[in-house]
């Protein structure tokens, strides 16, 4: 019975959130002199009006779904995970350098691509959790830190070892054989973007919540997040669990990486932080660390990164509205405070009370009408 | 060898004074009681005000147009910087995931506004700030040559920013009261400090520090905004760690990081720097600052307070 008040809460309090980014959104439309009806009509429409489009918008979620996942797993274990951008690019990384260096067979080159691309995201976030574990080191700070190593090291690894053959910017393209594209997958649903990785992401949101809700692992996890000093009380490694989980969440967003560098796209380009990885808290917070509201929250991003662009082309809207949506909703979720407290207040009002009462100011307000 | 310092000299100060002066905002903030992750997004801000600003007053007064654009940044960045300080201040809201919607709240919609302002997303000025050379103090050998030569007057601003703040902040009621909201708000509170006041005032004075830097950022160095702030933001937080939140010690971390910056940016042309490679250069900030956290672990300076919403009910 509490969990379904809970997750109740939780439900309304992302659709406010999510109202409020609409909101902000239509505003900037207004103010710069377009029509909003229109600009979400086409927004909409550009995310699902073809099974392509349909396709590209599960495209697009993959790497939100890992990012999401990741930030999530941190937080259920009370640690802030805002590293998911450089993860991705260490995943991406891994993924890439195995996929231009070996001609081994798609089905062993793939295992080895989301082996590496895990292991590359976990040990890139177990640094900071070691930091945190061990000198007590803030993981926020450090998640930033090793973001922009990481950016740096892409920006000269990838031309020094994988230089595409045109742009000094961009790694060599992949081969087939290291694409998760799939061509019976593409051709489904009529040459779109999506690939493996959506069945990848699928099977890891079913791993995340068995772990979280099933296992004395995910038990622990979250014992560590609710109260340090209990857990500890009670027996539990908390050192131990504070470098697992952020081990976890990296590996995550490691793999998301992968879905989107060795999936989405081809290549590698250098000089950019993946927004997806920022993107990720959006989804995190969204979904209420929980990791089917993950999925769902990535799907809805999902569908506003794909349809920027046709309602660009259709309006004179340009396609930033839906980053400035996305976040706007970050901007709201984090204040929730705020709604919470007032959604408390409104729970202690009994319905029949309100409804008495408001009949009571009807009755008030005909008869000051007759008078 | 000292021919060498001579050439990058100039670029290492032009690329420390726009990290200096945001680091400084974040000094404020952070002082106060206030984590500021929003620095990147401030920043940003200032660069599209202060572009936008000077393309538009550019052709009708050429003198005055870098200063205006300035002053824009600065006060737009103290505005955007109130939505900050209403999340965490007014409403406790959690102060990182505040400035990580700062952060990309700037990113989307100054991308927005100059998508719509300029077509292509780009906001560019013609003519940025002119160095100049300042008379008798030039002279002076080598200090002369390295610090009074080919300066820009934004130097010498932020230098004298730097210095009325760390007097404010260190010498003043005013900046007692603030660092006693990050430190230990409850007590400040009791002695009749109003603390939401304080982090309201210090998180817009960051705002403006951080605009005004990216603005400068503009006029000095990069000449256009182009819809990123490619990680100042960042880089002067780490400054603002590494110099363990002191005025003097983010003046030295900004100086450490701009040489290093600026050494991994023309080490291409320059042979006895090309053998350096530049990754190690262009990581070594944000390694030295996760080096510095370890380091200072056991007696961190850090504000005691900072990243907690001030609860007046709780004691």
């Amino acid at each position: 019975m509490k969990t379904k008040v809970r997750v109740r809460k939780d439900f309304f309090m992302s659709l406010f959130a999510v109202i409020l980014g609409l909101v902000a959104g239509a505003g900037l439309m207004i103010a710069t002199g377009n029509n909003p009806f229109e600009g979400f009509y086409y927004l909409l429409r550009g995310g699902v009006m073809n099974i392509e489009r349909i396709g590209n918008t599960l495209a697009t979620a993959t790497p939100l779904i890992f990012a999401g996942l990741s930030v999530a797993f941190a937080f259920r274990t009370g640690l802030f995970n805002i590293g998911g951008a450089g993860q991705m690019l260490i995943g991406g990384l891994c993924a890439t350098a195995i996929g231009l260096t070996f001609a081994w067979p798609k089905p062993l080159l793939l295992t080895a691509i989301i082996l590496a691309s895990l292991l590359g995201g976990a040990l890139w976030a177990a640094l900071p959790g070691f930091l945190k574990a061990r000198f007590n080191v803030h993981e926020v700070v450090a998640t930033i830190m090793m973001n922009w190593i990481a950016y740096w090291t892409v920006f000269y690894i990838v031309p020094w070892y994988f230089k595409g053959p045109f742009l000094e910017t961009e790694s060599q393209r992949i081969p087939e054989a290291a694409s998760l594209k799939v061509p019976w997958l593409t051709s489904l649903f009529s040459g779109s973007y999506i690939n493996l990785g959506i069945v990848l992401a699928v099977i890891f949101v079913l791993i995340s919540a068995f772990i979280l809700e099933r296992t004395t692992l995910g038990y622990e996890l979250k014992a560590v997040g609710y109260n340090r000093d209990a857990a500890r009380a009670a027996g539990i490694n908390v050192n131990r669990n504070i470098m697992l989980s952020m081990a976890i969440a990296g590996a995550l967003a490691g793999l998301g990486g992968a879905t989107f560098y060795v999936g989405f796209a081809s290549n590698m380009q250098i000089g950019v932080l993946p927004a997806q990885g920022f993107d990720g808290i959006a989804v995190a917070l969204l979904g209420a660390n929980s990791p089917w509201g993950v999925f769902a929250a990535a799907l809805f991003f999902g569908l506003l990164h794909t349809g920027k662009g046709f309602m660009n082309a259709m309006t004179a809207i340009p396609p930033e509205i839906a980053d400035t949506i996305i976040a706007t909703i970050i901007y709201f979720a984090a204040t929730s405070v705020l709604i919470e407290r007032n959604w408390d207040k409104l729970k202690k009002i009994k319905p029949k009370a309100l409804f008495r009462k408001g009949k009571v100011e009807k009755l008030e307000a005909e008869a000051g009408g007759e008078k | 060898m000292i021919d060498l310092v001579y050439q990058i000299f100039p670029y290492a100060i032009a690329f420390t004074i726009p990290l200096l002066i945001t680091s400084l905002g974040g000094l404020y903030s952070e002082r106060s009681g206030v984590v500021n992750i929003g620095l990147e997004g401030l920043m940003l801000m200032g660069m599209f005000v202060g572009a936008y600003t000077i393309s538009q007053v550019e052709s009708a007064s050429p003198g005055m147009a870098v200063w205006y654009g300035l002053l824009a940044a600065t006060v737009f960045g103290a505005l955007f910087a109130v939505l900050h300080a209403f999340a965490c201040v007014t409403l406790n809201a959690d102060q990182v995931i505040s400035g990580i919607a700062i952060n990309m709240i700037a990113s989307a919609v100054t991308v927005y506004l100059a998508r719509f302002f300029t077509g292509s997303g780009n906001v560019q000025i013609i003519r940025g700030m002119s160095r100049l050379t300042i008379p008798v103090l030039s002279d002076i050998p080598v200090l002369g040559r390295l610090f009074f030569t080919h300066t820009y007057a934004t130097t010498w601003l932020v230098l004298l920013i730097l210095a009325v703040s760390t007097f404010v902040l260190f010498k003043t009621r005013f900046g007692l009261r603030l660092r006693a909201c990050g430190e230990h708000p409850h007590a400040a509170d009791s002695a009749g400090v109003n603390v939401y006041l304080m982090r309201y005032l210090a998180v817009i004075i960051s705002g403006g520090c951080a605009g005004l830097g990216g603005a400068i950022f503009i006029v000095t160095l990069s000449g256009e905004y182009n819809g990123t702030a490619a990680g100042l933001g960042f880089l002067a937080l780490a400054a603002l760690i590494f110099g363990q939140w002191k005025p003097w010690g983010i003046l030295a971390a900004t100086f450490f990081f701009g040489f290093a910056s600026t050494i991994a940016n023309v080490s291409q042309v320059i042979p006895v720097l090309a053998q350096i490679p530049g990754i190690y250069l262009k990581a070594f900030p944000y390694v030295v600052t996760l080096i510095a956290l370890v380091l200072s672990s056991k007696s961190s300076q850090a504000p005691k307070a900072a990243g907690e919403p001030y609860d007046k009910g709780k004691r």
